[in-house]
């Protein structure tokens, strides 16, 4: 099978003639050509294929849901389900913001608030994890560990707040995390305060 | 391979690393690079390179269908809708789907008639041709299960039907019936197992295709003179010869798929499939999918007793019998030539039986009523005659063209008769 | 081989055209734009052979879209109006469970009227922290909620027969084309036999003619896809429907957009489908010109 041999730029060989220096250029071309629009095409089919994984239209339209918290006392807290996941909300105690506002910032693991309402950079205060001036008393957390996405416990752990029993990450009252394993503060979602009562999230 | 020497010749170091361990990228380059192909395979000869494509849109499209996919009654139907719906690019991605199964059956309408026409089952080619006809089934059974996923009106009226063909023997069929349905009706089991086995299946036919192509590269391909390949010149290289014809037919064959699935995606679908699956409401009329209407014709074609066998079980053994007849094609064709360029009389029949096929499909369609049926009727007769009386008497009967000694006598007189084929 | 390439190319069409015959059910003449009359139309070649009739009686009239064609788009304003008579007229018996009203963006409609247009209706949600459902206002990710609880219920107040859900009805019915009208119909890419059928349906109610027995709390329409008259009532009357855009507050302009409507409704991507499959084609077309051309080059050097 030698003469048949395969590779394109011996196609022009028999042709190595007076004119042969052209032809096999414009041929060259032309297979290039081919080629890269065959390459075009392989890669524009394949965009669906993975698009198709991305969160659908239907997952993207449940953004935001609504809670009424009107039955909950200092000392108690709900845990809604949005997005898929736990959010706790929490009316905290007195003794727990006093808790929370007594640690200094440099000895947080994590001092970034990790508040979705607040600039990227707003330092972990008490304040800036809570639901702000005011409703301080009011906390707002996806409930998923921030090392490996188990649900925490709550009011548990070395500082009172909440311990994810899967790798022993210990949270405090405002959900800082201060020992083990993960790496951030539980995150606050985008929420705000409807009316006194009703918290819409997302 | 066909007693070739490999000429396969590694140049790097890596490639001889490779090569003397498992010498894939030799088994490749010596079958799909360097394998000798007849020097005039025509355009009928790509159809196999448009299956292999169709095979893999239906793969891939299909398994990431499935990622969305819920086979379960109450949700089946909505699924396939939040598919077309919400899914990013899902309308595409099941559109694809659906309509790649109607051109995966073109495509193997046109190669089995391309075999049928150049005689490509004669030996040595049997388990060839045999390996064909049991992916032709693979295919058909995957294309019902298929069909039956979306869970429209006409997804469970086709489940119940064609098990209910099950039931047409004696003894043993209401229990084979059951055992395929998991019930007394089509309900969530059968939709569950149908789901298994659609997703299965189709790597079934892929490892079947591996042998099939095993066997052609044993054998070698036919050609339209039906000639042996007897010296060098008679062949020329797989790629880039063969491998550019079969691009150039797949690419027109893509042209003619992608109006189907962007310009009128449901044509070749029934509208009552997009009516959610009712078991107490049977549509006006169920047709089967269209590649499977020449057989539906034949099965409503038995309208009469014989003796013991009554015309329920009567259609259901024609019907079968209609696939299960083309595995002894080998030895029904009487004929010592092979291709029907020299066989006039051959070529006739042929059509004739392409027309019939293609009049029993329409047939396969209509109501079962009037004249409908005496035409099935003498369709079928002519089906089940081309096999088993043209094929074995034209054989003995018929005389042959005088045909060439050599493939490459047979290119040059072509050449110097007609036009020269620059293309 | 030329003459056996042939072949086998028409050999690939008659394929195409046996593929077609799929959805054909019945033979008829088509109907041109002209309804045909009664016994003509009615008369297929079906008939001629068996004694069972065959519907629907006259074939669908062949509208203008604007989604109909290569380039086909929806008007949106037509979509409008077609949401006000299916909200004002249809959706009293007939649910649309797979539409959200998210979807309805693609009316030309903003966030907030179609938050607005969702705060209309009340779906029952639940349960709550008691146990109990309750009702609430839609929001946007909300699809339309049902008329009926549940279809026994329609089933019930509409004569035992539940009035079909809209959602796809446009891709649901069609009736059937004919040879040698579905073979046309692969290259002019007909695909609007669901909305011709709903407007000839909508448009088509009439006395039954002088002999003609019609079942009672039937409806005499010879568009009818399955017997010669239906459960339904004419539900579209001129002026039932106040248009804001003075569109002619007639029953055919009614029928058409609702049509237009529920094609929407069934086919939410078609505008995109359109676009991206022109694209496609445009670059298939390309490549096959360009294999072609390697393929050429390759076999010129061979034939020495």
């Amino acid at each position: 099978m030698s003469e048949h041999q395969t590779s394109a730029n011996k196609m022009g060989a028999p042709h190595a003639g007076p004119d042969g220096e052209r032809e096999p250029t414009r041929r060259d071309f032309l297979f290039l050509t081919t080629g890269m629009a065959g390459a075009v095409g392989v890669a524009a089919v394949a965009w669906p294929f993975i698009d198709q994984m991305r969160p659908d239209a239907s997952t993207l339209a449940l953004a935001s849901i609504e809670v009424d918290v009107s039955s909950l006392q200092p000392g108690m807290s709900l845990t809604a389900k949005w997005r898929g996941k736990p959010i706790f909300i929490r009316n905290r105690t007195p003794k727990e913001i006093e808790e929370a506002n007594a640690v200094a910032l440099a000895d947080l693991k994590d001092p970034v608030a990790r508040n979705a309402n607040l600039p990227a950079d707003a330092q972990a205060s008490d304040l800036d994890r809570s639901a702000g001036q005011g409703k301080e008393n009011w906390i707002v957390m996806i409930g998923s560990c921030t090392h490996l996405g188990c649900v925490p416990l709550g009011q548990a752990g070395d500082f009172g707040g909440w311990f994810c029993p899967c790798h022993g990450s210990h949270y405090d009252t405002a959900g800082r995390i201060r020992k083990g394993p993960a790496p951030q503060n539980l995150a606050v979602p985008t929420f705000s305060f409807v009316s006194d009562t009703v918290i819409k999230i997302g | 391979m066909s007693g070739e020497h490999s000429t396969y010749t590694p140049t790097s170091g890596i490639e001889r690393w490779v090569d003397s361990r498992l010498p894939l990228p030799r088994m490749l380059h010596d079958s799909f690079i360097s394998y000798p192909v007849p020097r005039n395979l025509n355009y009928a000869y790509t159809f196999g390179a448009m299956l292999s494509v169709m095979l893999l849109v239906q793969i891939v499209t299909g398994v990431v269908l499935a990622m969305h996919y819920a086979a379960e009654t109450t949700v089946a139907f909505n699924s396939v809708e939040k598919i077309m719906r919400d899914v990013n690019h899902g309308w595409l991605l099941r559109y694809m789907h659906a309509n790649g199964a109607s051109f995966f059956f073109i495509a193997v309408y046109l190669h089995i008639a391309r075999g049928l026409y150049y005689g490509s089952y004669k030996a040595p080619r049997e388990i060839l041709w045999i390996l064909g006809v049991v992916i032709y089934l693979l295919m058909m059974a995957t294309g019902f299960m298929g069909y039956v996923l979306p869970w429209g009106q006409m997804s469970f009226w086709g489940a119940t039907v064609i098990t209910g063909f099950f039931s047409a023997f004696p003894l043993v069929g209401e229990w084979i019936q059951q055992f395929l349905l998991g019930g007394f009706a089509v309900d969530n089991p059968t939709l569950n197992r149908f789901f298994a086995l659609h997703y299965l299946l189709p790597f079934m036919i892929a490892g079947v295709v591996i042998l099939h192509i095993w066997a052609l590269h044993v054998t070698g391909q036919t050609n339209p003179t039906g000639i042996e390949i007897k010296t060098k010149t008679d062949t020329v290289a797989f790629t880039p010869y063969a491998t550019l014809k079969d691009a150039l037919g797949v690419s027109v064959f893509l042209i003619v798929f992608a109006w189907f699935i962007f310009y009128m995606p449901n044509y070749l679908g029934h509208p009552d499939n997009y009516i959610p699956a009712n078991s107490l409401k049977t549509p006006a009329h169920i047709v089967p999918e269209w590649y499977y209407l020449p057989f539906y014709a034949m099965l409503r074609a038995i309208t009469f007793n014989v003796g013991p066998i009554d015309s329920k079980l009567g259609g259901v053994l024609v019907m079968f019998g209609a696939i299960i007849i083309l595995f002894f094609l080998p030895w029904l064709d009487t004929s010592k030539v092979r291709s029907a360029v020299y066989r006039p009389w051959y070529k006739l029949f042929f059509w004739l039986f392409v027309a019939n096929a293609i009049l029993l499909g329409w047939l396969g369609s209509r109501p079962a009523e009037g004249l409908y049926v005496i035409l099935s009727q003498l369709g079928t007769l002519y089906y089940f005659g081309f096999f088993l009386v043209i094929m074995p008497v034209l054989g003995l009967v018929e005389t042959p063209k005088r045909i060439p000694n050599s493939i490459t006598e047979a290119v040059l007189e072509k050449r110097s008769g007609g036009s020269p084929a620059t293309v | 081989m030329k003459r056996v390439l042939s072949g086998l190319l028409s050999l690939a069409l008659l394929a195409g055209a046996g593929a077609a015959i799929a959805q054909e059910n019945h033979p008829a003449q088509q109907g041109a734009a002209a309804p045909a009359s009664g016994e003509h139309a009615g008369g297929g070649e079906a008939e001629a052979h068996g004694g069972t009739p065959h519907f629907p009686i006259k074939k669908p009239a062949q509208m203008a879209w604007t989604f109909a064609g290569l380039f086909g788009h929806y008007d949106k304003a037509q979509l409008q109006r077609g949401l006000k008579v299916y909200t004002e007229v249809c959706s009293a018996c007939h649910s649309m469970n797979l539409v959200s009203f998210r979807t309805l963006k693609g009316l030309g409609y903003s966030d907030a009227q179609v938050k607005a247009f969702a705060a209309n209706y009340e779906v029952q949600d639940g349960p709550n922290a008691e146990g109990e459902m309750y009702t609430r206002k839609a929001l946007p990710s909300d699809h339309f909620p049902s008329p009926f609880p549940n279809p026994e219920a329609a089933a019930a107040a509409n004569n035992g027969a539940a009035p079909p859900d809209m959602s796809l009805l446009a891709k649901a019915r069609g009736i059937e084309r004919g040879f040698p009208t579905f073979v046309f119909d692969i290259f002019t890419q007909y695909q609007e036999g669901g909305p011709d059928y709903i407007h000839a349906l909508l448009t088509g109610y009439e006395n039954p003619p002088a002999g003609v027995e019609v079942a009672p709390g039937t409806h005499y329409n010879p568009y009818f896809a399955n017997a010669a008259a239906l459960a339904m009532a004419k539900p579209l009357n001129d002026g039932q429907v106040t248009y804001d855009d003075g569109a002619p507050a007639t029953l055919d302009q009614y029928s058409r957009d609702v049509a237009a409507f529920l094609m929407w409704a069934a086919e939410p991507h078609l505008e995109e489908r359109k676009r991206t499959g022109f694209m496609v084609m445009i670059f298939l077309v390309i490549f096959t010109g360009l294999i072609f051309l390697t393929k050429r080059a390759v076999y010129a050097a061979k034939e020495h």
